[in-house]
C-alpha cells in the first residue's frame, strides 16, 4: 500500500525507496521480524509507511499499530513493541535497529534512511521474545538482585543527612547512576549469551521462578551489574557491604566470565565507562580474594 | 490464618516511596505496573527538587516560606494543611534521599549543591545533573528491590489495575488485574489499596508525559466511585519539541540566556528560517511585551505561543503547530558553554544543530495539578496528624491515592521542582497511615469468601471477552485517540472559552460513543498491546469529560487556568484618584471572584454526565492574596490591598500573627 499523497514538504526531489540527499521519500519500507509467541517460528513482515517530518522508530511503530496492514495489503495484528517515556532515559525501548542494538526512541527515521533506504527492526536476540520486538529482561533485574546495587540504610526515618561527598566523587558515581538497564551492553556482549526456560508442565509458578533465578544466576552477570556493584562500592554507607557485592562477583557466571571484548561500553547509549568499572571490579575482586586467603 | 496486604498501584516516586516505608513496618506489599517499576515516568523529571535547606534558612529562608511560595504560585486553591507538612518534611525527605544514594550534585565543600527555580527568591532546589528524577526514583527502586528480595514485596511489573473491588458497605478490599503478557485476569485481595499511577497526559494525545500516562488507573477509580477534585487544572509548559511521537521539554534556560522566538510573517512561509529576512520575521513577544521580550513569565509566553499559531494562523508548519525558537545569533563558543546539555537533547531527538538551525518548538501538556480526591487529618498546629488512616484516603475507604494522580498539593498551579517533593512525601505520609488502619481492622482482606473476588474477576473477564470479539468494522482506536488528543488540546490547555469548551464537550461525547464501539484489531489471548490500549482510550472519556465541564463551570482565571473573558484586567485611569477608586473597585471584585470560585470543583461519575459540586478550600492558614504580575496598576491594586488586609487584622485580631500571611507579593513569579 503505497501512499502517494503528499506531506507539505517542497522538495521532494528523492521519491519511493529513495532518502538521499536533501529530499525525503512519500514513504518508505519497514521489515519487522515477528514471533507471535515464545517457542514460535519468526518471520520478517514488510511494511510501508508514510514519510512524516521528524518521526522516528517509535512513531513508525505507532502508525503501523494505527493502520497494521503489510506491503501484500494482507491485514495483520499491530506489532507489540516496549517503551513508554521515548526520551532515552527508561530503557524501555531497546531493541536492535538496521543491526545494531540501541533504543528506538533516539533512532530517527531520517538518519536511518540517509544510511538505508528501508529500516530493519528486530527484537533483542539475548533475551527471550515475548512477542515481536518485546522481550523478557528479567533476568537483567535479577542480576541486580545478585550483587546487592542499593545502600544498605537502616531505615527510612529522619537520621539526618547522608555523607559528605567530594565534587570529583559525585563526578565519578553520577555517569553510573544514569544506568536505565536497557540492556544493550548485554546485547552487544559475546559472553552473554540467551537463557530460554519454559515452564514444565505441572510446574508451578513459584518453582519455575525459582529455577528460572537459579539459572540466571549460574550464567554471566552482564557488564551492567559489575558497574552496579562498583557503583555501590564506592558510597560510603554501600561500601560497607563492599564484600558481599565482591563475592557475589566472585561466584560463577560472575567477573571471571568477562572476555574483555569492550563491546558493551560502545554501544551503552549513556556512555557508561563500563569497561572502568570491569578494570576497577578486577583489582577489587584480586584483593577479596588474598583477603579471603588470609581468611578475613 | 491470612496476613494483611497492601496493593500499591504504580511505580513512580510515589509507589515505591510507600512501598519502601510500609516494608520497613513490617508489612506485605504487593506492586502493580504497567512497566518495570525502574521504567516509571518520574524518570523524565529533570531539574530538581525544593526543601529549604541549611543556607536559604540563613537568608531568611524557612519552611513556611516554601509553603507560601506553593501555595502562592497555585493560586490558593489547595488546602493548605498538606502543603504545609510536605513543605516541613521537604529537608528531611532530601536528607533521607541523600542517605539512599543519590548522586545529587555537591559543593566544593561536599555539601548538596542547589539551584534557583521558578517562583522563589531562594536556591532551594537540590538536583543531581540533568536527570534529578531518574535518579530519585532509582534510589527508591533499589530499597524496593531490597525488599523484593527478602520477600515483602511482591512485584507485578506488566500488569494492568482494571478497577477496585469494593464490598456492599462500600469498603475497598482489594483489586482486579491484567497481566499483558499472558492477559490473565485476576482479584487481588487488598487490606489496602493505593493507587499511584501518575498524570493523564494521553488524553491529550501527545504531552511531555510517557506512554503509560493513560489515566487508565485513576478513571477506573472514577468509575468505581471515587471523587475527582480540580480536573480542569493542567499545567501547559511554554517550550516543549514537538515530535511525532510526543512532546519533550525545552527548558526555560533557552531564552534566559538570549534566545528569540518568532514566526514568519507569511504564514507557513517554506524558506530556510535562516533566509527570511529580518523584516519578515514577526518577534512577536518582544513586540507585545517590550518590557520582558521573550523572558515574560511562563503562562504568559504559553498563551501567547498557542495564540499566535492556533487563532492567528502563522504557525511555522501547517499541520504541526511551532514557532521558532532562535539561538542562531548567539556564538556557538558560548552556547555550548551555557546550554550545552539542553542542546544536545534537541539534537539528539531533532536531527538538527540547534547552534546552526531555528528549533521548532510548542507549549505542550505537562502535569495534572488535579486528579483523584483524598482526605487528610489536620493537626492542633495546622499541618497534618501523621499516622492517621485519613490521609490519602479516597472517599472509599481503604482505597488510597497519592502522587501526580491525586489532586492534593498543587493547587491551580504547580511551582517546578514540588512535583518530586510532593510525590515522595504524599508516598511516606500515606505508609503510617495504613499502619494505623490495618492495626485497627480485624482479619484480612484474604479470608473473605473467594466468591467475593471470583465475581469481581469475572465481571472484568466478560468485558474483556466482549472487546475481543470486536472486529472488523468498528472505529479505530487509535484514530479516536488522536482525535481525542486534538480536541482537548485545542479547547482545554492555554486559552479557554466557554463556545470552545461546550463545542469540545460533545465532540468528545460523540467519540465516546464511537469507542464504544471500537474495534480491536488483534482478538489474540497473548500479549494483546491492542486490547489494553483500546481499554485506555475508552477510559479516557470520562477523565477527559470531567475536564472540559469543570473548566466549562468555572467562569473565572485562576493558575493555569485562564478564560481570556473572565480575567482581571488592568487599571486604565492614570489621574490618582481615579487610579485609587478603580484599585477599590479591583479589589472588590477580586474579594467576590475569590468568594464565588475559590473552591474545589468536585466531579463524580455518572454514566452520561460529570456531576459536579464544590468544596471549600482550607485557607486557614495564609489568607488569599491577589497574584498581580504584568498587571498596569499594580502598586495601587497592592496598596489597596495591603490596607484592607490590616484594616481586617485590627478587626480580628488575627492573621497577623502568621509569618508572611497577608502580604501581597507582586512579580515573584
Amino acid at each position: 500500500m503505497v501512499d502517494h499523497s503528499h506531506n507539505g514538504h517542497q522538495d521532494s526531489g528523492a521519491h519511493g525507496d529513495g532518502g538521499h540527499g536533501h529530499g525525503h521519500p512519500d514513504s518508505f519500507e519497514v521489515r519487522v521480524l515477528r514471533q507471535a509467541a515464545p517457542g514460535q517460528p519468526s518471520e520478517w513482515t514488510r511494511f510501508r509507511v508514510k514519510y512524516e517530518s521528524d518521526m522516528n522508530v517509535i512513531s513508525v511503530l505507532q502508525r503501523i499499530a494505527a493502520h497494521p496492514v503489510t506491503v501484500e495489503g494482507k491485514h495483520v495484528t499491530p506489532v507489540a513493541w516496549d517503551c513508554n517515556c521515548l526520551e532515552e532515559v527508561c530503557g524501555a525501548c531497546t531493541m536492535v535497529i538496521n543491526g545494531r542494538v540501541r533504543q528506538s526512541c533516539s533512532a530517527l527515521v531520517d538518519k536511518l534512511l540517509a544510511e538505508n533506504s528501508e529500516i530493519e527492526l528486530q527484537p533483542m536476540t539475548k533475551f527471550p521474545v515475548v512477542r515481536d520486538l518485546m522481550v523478557d529482561r528479567g533476568r537483567l533485574f535479577r542480576a541486580l538482585q545478585k550483587v546487592e546495587a542499593w545502600v544498605p540504610v537502616d531505615g527510612y526515618f529522619d537520621m539526618g543527612a547522608g555523607p559528605k561527598l567530594s565534587q570529583s566523587e559525585q563526578e565519578q558515581t553520577y555517569p553510573l547512576s544514569e544506568c536505565m538497564s536497557c540492556g544493550c551492553c548485554l546485547e552487544a556482549c559475546p559472553q552473554y549469551t540467551k537463557v530460554e526456560l519454559t515452564q514444565y508442565e505441572g510446574e508451578s509458578d513459584a518453582d519455575f521462578a525459582k529455577r528460572k533465578q537459579e539459572e540466571y544466576d549460574r550464567q554471566f552477570i552482564g557488564a551492567h551489574a559489575i558497574s552496579q556493584a562498583m557503583l555501590f562500592n564506592m558510597h560510603p554507607t554501600g561500601k560497607m557491604q563492599a564484600a558481599k557485592r565482591l563475592d557475589a562477583l566472585m561466584e560463577e557466571g560472575g567477573l571471571a566470565v568477562c572476555g574483555n571484548a569492550q563491546n558493551c561500553v560502545a554501544v551503552c547509549p549513556k556512555h557508561i565507562p563500563l569497561t572502568t568499572s570491569i578494570g576497577r571490579a578486577g583489582r577489587a575482586t584480586t584483593v577479596r580474594m588474598i583477603q579471603k586467603w588470609f581468611g578475613k | 490464618m491470612a496476613k494483611q496486604r497492601v496493593m500499591i498501584v504504580g511505580g513512580g516516586l510515589a509507589g515505591l516511596a510507600a512501598a519502601m516505608k510500609l516494608a520497613e513496618f513490617g508489612i506485605d506489599v504487593d506492586l502493580m505496573s504497567l512497566t518495570p517499576v525502574k521504567r516509571s515516568h518520574s524518570v523524565c523529571a529533570q531539574g530538581g527538587i525544593n526543601s529549604c535547606n541549611d543556607l536559604t534558612r540563613q537568608q531568611g529562608d524557612s519552611e513556611w516560606k516554601h509553603f507560601d511560595d506553593t501555595v502562592y504560585g497555585g493560586d490558593f486553591l489547595q488546602h493548605q494543611p498538606p502543603v504545609k507538612e510536605m513543605a516541613y518534611w521537604g529537608p528531611k525527605i532530601i536528607d533521607l534521599m541523600d542517605r539512599l544514594g543519590v548522586t545529587f550534585n555537591r559543593t566544593p565543600e561536599g555539601f548538596l549543591d542547589r539551584r534557583r527555580f521558578g517562583g522563589t527568591l531562594y536556591k532551594r532546589t537540590a538536583f543531581a545533573g540533568a536527570t534529578t528524577g531518574q535518579q530519585l526514583l532509582y534510589a527508591l527502586d533499589e530499597q524496593v528491590r531490597r525488599w523484593e528480595t527478602s520477600g515483602n514485596i511482591k512485584k507485578y511489573e506488566f500488569w494492568d489495575f482494571l478497577g477496585p473491588i469494593v464490598d456492599d458497605n462500600g469498603v475497598c478490599r482489594g483489586c482486579v488485574g491484567q497481566d499483558l503478557v499472558t492477559m490473565e485476569i485476576r482479584s487481588f485481595p487488598a487490606d489496602a489499596v493505593i493507587v499511584a499511577s501518575g498524570g493523564a497526559g494521553l488524553i491529550y494525545g501527545r504531552s511531555t508525559m510517557s506512554m503509560a500516562c493513560t489515566g487508565g488507573a485513576a478513571s477506573r477509580c472514577y468509575q468505581a466511585g471515587v471523587k475527582l477534585g480540580n480536573p480542569e487544572f493542567v499545567q501547559v509548559h511554554p517550550t516543549a519539541i514537538p515530535g511525532a511521537d510526543k512532546l519533550r521539554l525545552m527548558s526555560e534556560s533557552a531564552r534566559g540566556e538570549g534566545g528569540r522566538v518568532w514566526v514568519p510573517t507569511k504564514p507557513q512561509d517554506p524558506r530556510d528560517p535562516k533566509s527570511i529576512p529580518e523584516n519578515e520575521r514577526y518577534y512577536f513577544l518582544e513586540a507585545r511585551y517590550p518590557k520582558y521580550g521573550n523572558l515574560v513569565p511562563r503562562d504568559i509566553a504559553t498563551r501567547e505561543i498557542f495564540d499566535i499559531c492556533v487563532n492567528e494562523g502563522l504557525s511555522v508548519e501547517k499541520d504541526r503547530p511551532c514557532v521558532y525558537l532562535d539561538l542562531t545569533h548567539i556564538p556557538r563558543a558560548e552556547l555550548n558553554r551555557k546550554l550545552g546539555g539542553i542542546l544536545e537533547i534537541y539534537e539528539k531527538f531533532q536531527g538538527v544543530d540547534p547552534r546552526e538551525t531555528p528549533m521548532k518548538i510548542f507549549p505542550a501538556v505537562h502535569y495534572f495539578m488535579g486528579g483523584l480526591w483524598v482526605d487528610y487529618q489536620k493537626s492542633a498546629d495546622g499541618g497534618l496528624v501523621v499516622g492517621s488512616p485519613k490521609n490519602q484516603v479516597t472517599n472509599i475507604p481503604n482505597l488510597y491515592a497519592m502522587g501526580e494522580c491525586d489532586y492534593q498539593y498543587h493547587g491551580a498551579n504547580r511551582l517546578g521542582a514540588n512535583s518530586l517533593l510532593s510525590c515522595i512525601f504524599s508516598g511516606l505520609i500515606t505508609a503510617p497511615g495504613i499502619q494505623t488502619l490495618l492495626q485497627s481492622s480485624k482479619g484480612a482482606a484474604a479470608e473473605l469468601p473467594t466468591s467475593f473476588f471470583d465475581q469481581a474477576k469475572k465481571k472484568h473477564q466478560e468485558k474483556h471477552n466482549a472487546l475481543l470479539k470486536r472486529t472488523g468494522g468498528g472505529e479505530n482506536p487509535y484514530l479516536i485517540h488522536q482525535e481525542l488528543g486534538d480536541v482537548m488540546t485545542k479547547a482545554a490547555t492555554v486559552v479557554r472559552r466557554n463556545a470552545q469548551l461546550s463545542e469540545a464537550y460533545d465532540k468528545v461525547c460523540e467519540l465516546e460513543t464511537k469507542a464504544a464501539k471500537a474495534a480491536v484489531s488483534d482478538t489474540g489471548t497473548w500479549t494483546n498491546q491492542n486490547v489494553v490500549f483500546t481499554k485506555a482510550v475508552i477510559d479516557m472519556f470520562p477523565i477527559a469529560k470531567a475536564i472540559l465541564k469543570g473548566a466549562l463551570l468555572r467562569d473565572e482565571s485562576r493558575g493555569a487556568h485562564f478564560k481570556p473573558d473572565h480575567t482581571f484586567a488592568s487599571l486604565k485611569a492614570t489621574e490618582p484618584t481615579a487610579k485609587r477608586a478603580e484599585a477599590e473597585k479591583w479589589c472588590d471584585d477580586f474579594e467576590a471572584n475569590t468568594k464565588q470560585y475559590l473552591k474545589s470543583t468536585i466531579a463524580t461519575y455518572s454514566a452520561d454526565h460529570p456531576q459536579i459540586t464544590y468544596e471549600d478550600v482550607d485557607t486557614s492558614l495564609i489568607p488569599p492574596r491577589p497574584r498581580l504580575y504584568g498587571l498596569v496598576g499594580a502598586e495601587t491594586i497592592e496598596q489597596v490591598w495591603k490596607e484592607r488586609s490590616a484594616a481586617k487584622v485590627a478587626a480580628n485580631g488575627n492573621g497577623a500573627s502568621v509569618p508572611g500571611g497577608a502580604k501581597v507579593a507582586v512579580g515573584a513569579h
